[in-house]
C-alpha cells in the first residue's frame, strides 16, 4: 500500500492529527479502565483479588492512538486520492503473471516441505512440531478444496460439511477396531492381514459412505435454497454429532473409539522390528517415518481432491454446477437436470470429506464427537469464503494462513509477561480472533476472497482469464 | 394439414389458489412465427413456462410433435429439440459471453460446437466482440442477443422467446426482430414469441393470439389483430 502525502500536507492536518490520536489514547484508556485494568480473580475459594492492569491499558491506550494518527496521515487522509472499490490491483496483476508458475511453485513446495523441515530444525526429532503442523494444515487445505465443490462450485451453502468428515472417520474407526472383521480377514488372509491393511481398505470405504450420506442428505434438501438449505445442513451436522453422542452401543459414545490401528507403508508398519518399514528400507527406526509418511499421504489425498475438481471443472457436470450457482432456473431452461447436478456436488465434495475424516482417525488414532463440532464446518466454510469461493489456490492459502496463524498464535508467549495478560493467559484460546480479524481484513479489501479472478474453464481452442474486477458487485 | 408442432389443449396451471391459466387452447405450427400479447400479469409466461413442465399444468394436455410432454421433467422436455429464453434473459452473469454459449451446447455434448459459434457471431457479430467478457457486463441488448444466442446453441426446432423486447432501445428490439425473423425465413424455425409490445410482435409473426387474465380472447393472423379495433384500443394505442 502507498504511503499517503505525508509531506504536502500542511502543518494544520498533522496537528489535527495528533489531536484526535491523542483523544482516541485517552477516550480507550479510561474506557478500559474497568473492563481491562481491574480484574477480580478468584484465590483458592478465598475472597476475590483485585489486581490492576494499567500496563495493558495504556498499551491498547497507545496502539489506538498511534494508529488512528497513522491512518489520519495515510489513508484516512482528507487529501489522498480514494482507491478503486476492488482493492488494490498490485495483487490482480501481480496473480496474472505469476500464475502459471505458481501453482507447480506451491505443489513443489508442499513435496519437498518435510525435508525443508528436517533440514531447519536440524534432524528428525526436532521437525516433528514441523510436520505435524504441515499435516494440520494439509487437511485443512484438503476439506476446504471438498467443500469448495459444494459451496464455491455449485454454490450451495452447506453448514454441515463436518458431518461427512464424521462419517469418514467413524467408517474407518469402527471398521478398523471390528473384531468380527478382523476375525474374518484373519481366517481369509492371516492374522496380522487386518491391521496391517485396514487404512488402505477403509480408505476408499470411508469415502463411499459419505457419499452416500451426501445423496442422503441432497434429497431432501433439493428443493431448498440458500438459507434455508444452509440451515437444514447445519442441522444435518448437529444431527450426525448427536447420533455418535448417544448411539453408544455403536460409536462408544462421548469416550470415542480409541486403539485405532496406525497407518502403515502399504501393509508395511513403522516398528522397530524385523519387518518394520525401517529396517526393511534399511534405515535406523525412527518414529518419525511415520509421520512423513502421513505427510505424503494428506498430500496426495489432498492432490487428488485438488486433480478431481479441475477435471469435473472441464466436464460438463463440472460446468452444470458453475452454472447452477449463477441461476437456477436458467439451468433448467437449458435442459440441465438440476436435481442430479446437485446430488453429484453433494455427494462427491461430501466424499473427499469422508477421505479426509479416514485420515483424520488414522493420524489422530482416536475419534470422539467432540472432533465433529459445528465449529470445524464454520472453520472450513471460512476457509472456502475468505480463499475466494471456487478458487483452488486462494483455499489452499486461506488454509495456510488461518490455520497456520492460529497455530502461531501458541507461541505468542510474550504475552503471558506478569504486567501484559498474565501467566494464565492462553493465546489459544483466541484462535477464533484470527478468524474475526481475516474474515474482516479481506471482507474489506479483497471483498471476492484472496483469489478472486478465476480462469475461464474453457477447453476448447479460446483460454482466457475472466477478471473478478470487471462485473459489478454482490451477485450469487 | 399435418399435426402442429406444438398444441396445447384446455391448459390450467395454478400457484397454489391463484389461478394463472383458465383453460388455454392454442397451436404452433412449424415453421411458424406465434406470438402471444397480452397485459402485464395476463399469464405469458406462465404459459410459456408451463410449456417447460415449470409449473405444471393442473388440467389439460400439452403435445409436442404428437408427444405428450405434460408430465414430463423439465429438462427432458429441453431435450426435445426445444429452446427458451426465458424472461429476463437469465444470462449467467459470472460467465463470460463465450462460456455461456458453452452452456447452451452442453445438451448437444458439443458435437457441432465452433460451427455452431460462427453462426452466432454472423447473427450478433457484437457477440464476438465481447467473447471474453463477463455476461453480467453487457448490455441489455447484448444480453438479450446472448440469451437468444445459448437458446440456439442446442439446435433447437422450436424457440420459446419471452418478452425479449423488455427494455431495450427501439433500434435494439428491431435488430433482434430482423434476427428472429431471418431465422425463421432461412432456417425455418418455429417461433413461440410472449410479448408485451403487441405492435412488433404482430408485425413479425405470422399468427398471434391475446391473453388475458389468462385465457385466450382473440386470435388470427397478424395482420389482422393489428387491425383489429379492440387489439387496437387495448394493446397498440400511443404506437409502439
Ligand atoms: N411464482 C408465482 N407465484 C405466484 N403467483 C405467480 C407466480 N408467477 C406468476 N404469478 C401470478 O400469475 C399471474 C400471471 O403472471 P405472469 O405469467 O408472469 O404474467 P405475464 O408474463 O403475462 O406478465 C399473475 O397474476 C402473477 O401474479
Ligand atoms: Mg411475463
Amino acid at each position: 500500500m502507498a504511503v499517503g502525502p505525508v509531506s504536502a500536507s500542511a502543518p494544520g492536518p498533522v496537528a489535527a492529527a495528533l489531536k484526535d490520536a491523542v483523544i482516541s489514547a485517552a477516550l480507550t484508556a479510561l474506557l478500559l479502565v474497568p473492563l481491562v485494568g481491574l480484574r477480580a480473580t478468584e484465590q483458592g475459594g478465598g475472597p476475590l483479588i483485585l489486581t490492576t492492569r494499567f500496563g495493558l491499558v495504556a498499551i491498547f491506550g497507545l496502539i489506538v492512538g498511534v494508529l488512528r494518527f497513522v491512518l489520519l496521515l495515510t489513508i484516512w487522509h482528507p487529501a489522498r486520492a480514494k482507491p478503486g472499490r476492488t482493492g488494490p490491483a498490485l495483487f490482480n496483476g501481480l496473480g496474472d503473471r505469476l500464475a502459471p508458475v505458481l501453482k507447480p511453485a506451491f505443489f513443489g513446495i508442499l513435496l519437498v516441505y518435510p525435508l525443508l523441515a528436517v533440514l531447519g530444525s536440524g534432524g528428525l526429532g526436532p521437525s516433528r512440531y514441523w510436520v505435524d503442523l504441515g499435516i494440520y494444515i494439509l487437511t485443512y487445505v484438503m476439506l476446504g478444496w471438498g467443500l469448495n465443490i459444494v459451496v464455491g462450485l455449485a454454490g450451495l451453502l452447506d453448514l454441515g460439511y463436518v458431518a461427512f468428515y464424521a462419517v469418514g472417520a467413524y467408517t474407518f474407526a469402527l471398521l478398523s477396531t471390528s473384531i468380527p472383521v478382523s476375525d474374518f480377514f484373519a481366517g481369509a488372509l492371516g492374522a496380522d492381514f487386518w491391521k496391517a491393511w485396514s487404512f488402505w481398505v477403509c480408505l476408499p470405504i470411508s469415502g463411499i459412505l459419505a457419499a452416500l450420506w451426501g445423496v442422503i442428505l441432497g434429497f431432501p434438501v433439493l428443493r431448498l435454497r440458500g438459507d434455508y438449505l444452509a440451515i437444514v445442513t447445519l442441522a444435518f451436522g448437529e444431527i450426525i454429532r448427536l447420533v455418535l453422542i448417544n448411539w453408544v452401543d455403536l460409536t462408544n459414545g462421548g469416550a470415542g473409539i480409541s486403539s485405532i490401528p496406525p497407518i502403515t507403508f502399504f501393509g508395511i508398519p513403522f516398528t522397530n522390528s524385523d519387518g518394520g518399514f525401517a529396517s526393511l528400507f534399511g534405515l535406523t527406526f525412527d518414529p518419525m517415518h511415520r509421520n512423513i509418511f502421513l505427510y505424503f499421504v494428506i498430500l496426495a489425498l489432498a492432490a487428488l481432491t485438488a486433480l478431481a475438481t479441475v477435471r469435473l471443472r472441464r466436464m460438463p457436470v463440472g460446468r452444470a454446477w458453475e452454472a447452477l450457482r449463477e441461476d437456477e432456473i436458467a439451468c433448467r431452461s437449458l435442459g440441465i437436470n438440476t436435481t442430479l447436478t446437485k446430488l453429484t456436488a453433494f455427494s462427491i465434495g461430501a466424499m473427499f470429506g469422508g477421505f479426509a475424516g479416514a485420515f483424520f482417525a488414522v493420524r489422530i488414532r482416536f475419534v470422539s464427537p467432540e472432533s465433529f463440532t459445528f465449529m470445524e464446518s464454520a472453520v472450513i466454510l471460512a476457509i472456502v469464503v475468505l480463499g475466494g469461493m471456487g478458487s483452488q489456490m486462494g483455499v489452499a492459502m486461506s488454509a495456510i494462513l488461518l490455520i497456520g496463524g492460529m497455530e502461531m498464535l501458541r507461541n505468542l508467549t510474550f504475552l503471558k509477561s506478569p504486567w501484559l495478560l498474565g501467566p494464565d493467559f492462553d493465546p489459544s484460546l483466541y484462535r477464533m480472533l484470527i478468524f474475526g480479524f481475516a474474515m474482516v481484513a479481506v471482507m474489506a479489501w479483497r471483498p471476492r476472497g484472496l483469489v478472486s479472478g478465476r480462469l475461464a474453464t474453457i477447453f476448447l481452442k479460446h483460454r482466457k482469464k475472466v477478471s473478478g474486477d470487471l462485473v459489478a458487485e454482490g451477485h450469487g | 394439414m399435418s399435426a402442429p408442432m406444438l398444441r396445447a389443449e384446455g391448459v390450467k396451471t395454478q400457484y397454489g389458489k391463484i389461478i394463472a391459466l383458465r383453460g388455454v387452447d392454442l397451436d404452433v405450427n412449424e415453421g411458424e412465427i406465434v406470438t402471444i400479447i397480452g397485459a402485464n400479469g395476463a399469464g405469458k409466461s406462465t404459459l410459456m413456462m408451463t410449456i417447460c413442465g415449470a409449473p405444471r399444468a393442473s388440467e389439460g394436455r400439452i403435445l409436442f410433435e404428437g408427444q405428450d410432454i405434460t408430465r414430463m421433467p423439465t429438462h427432458e422436455i429441453m431435450r426435445l429439440k426445444i429452446a427458451q429464453s426465458p424472461e429476463g434473459r437469465r444470462i449467467f452473469p459470472r460467465m463470460s459471453v463465450f462460456e455461456n454459449l458453452q452452456m447452451g451446447a452442453a445438451l448437444d455434448n458439443y458435437a457441432h460446437f465452433n460451427d455452431d459459434l460462427e453462426r452466432m457471431f454472423d447473427l450478433f457479430p457484437r457477440l464476438k466482440e465481447r467473447l471474453h467478457q463477463r455476461g453480467g457486463t453487457l448490455s441489455g441488448g447484448e444480453q438479450q442477443m446472448l440469451a437468444i444466442a445459448r437458446a440456439l446453441m442446442s439446435r433447437p426446432r422450436l424457440l420459446l422467446l419471452d418478452e425479449p423486447s423488455l427494455g431495450l432501445a427501439p433500434l435494439v428490439v428491431r435488430q433482434i426482430f430482423d434476427v428472429i425473423r431471418d431465422l425463421n425465413a432461412t432456417e425455418g424455425l418455429t417461433v413461440f414469441l410472449v410479448e408485451q409490445n403487441a405492435y412488433h410482435a404482430l408485425k413479425l409473426a405470422h399468427r398471434g393470439y391475446v391473453l388475458v387474465n389468462g385465457a385466450i380472447t382473440l386470435s388470427g393472423t397478424g395482420r389482422a389483430l393489428l387491425e383489429n379495433p379492440d387489439v387496437k384500443a387495448a394493446y397498440l394505442e400511443g404506437g409502439a
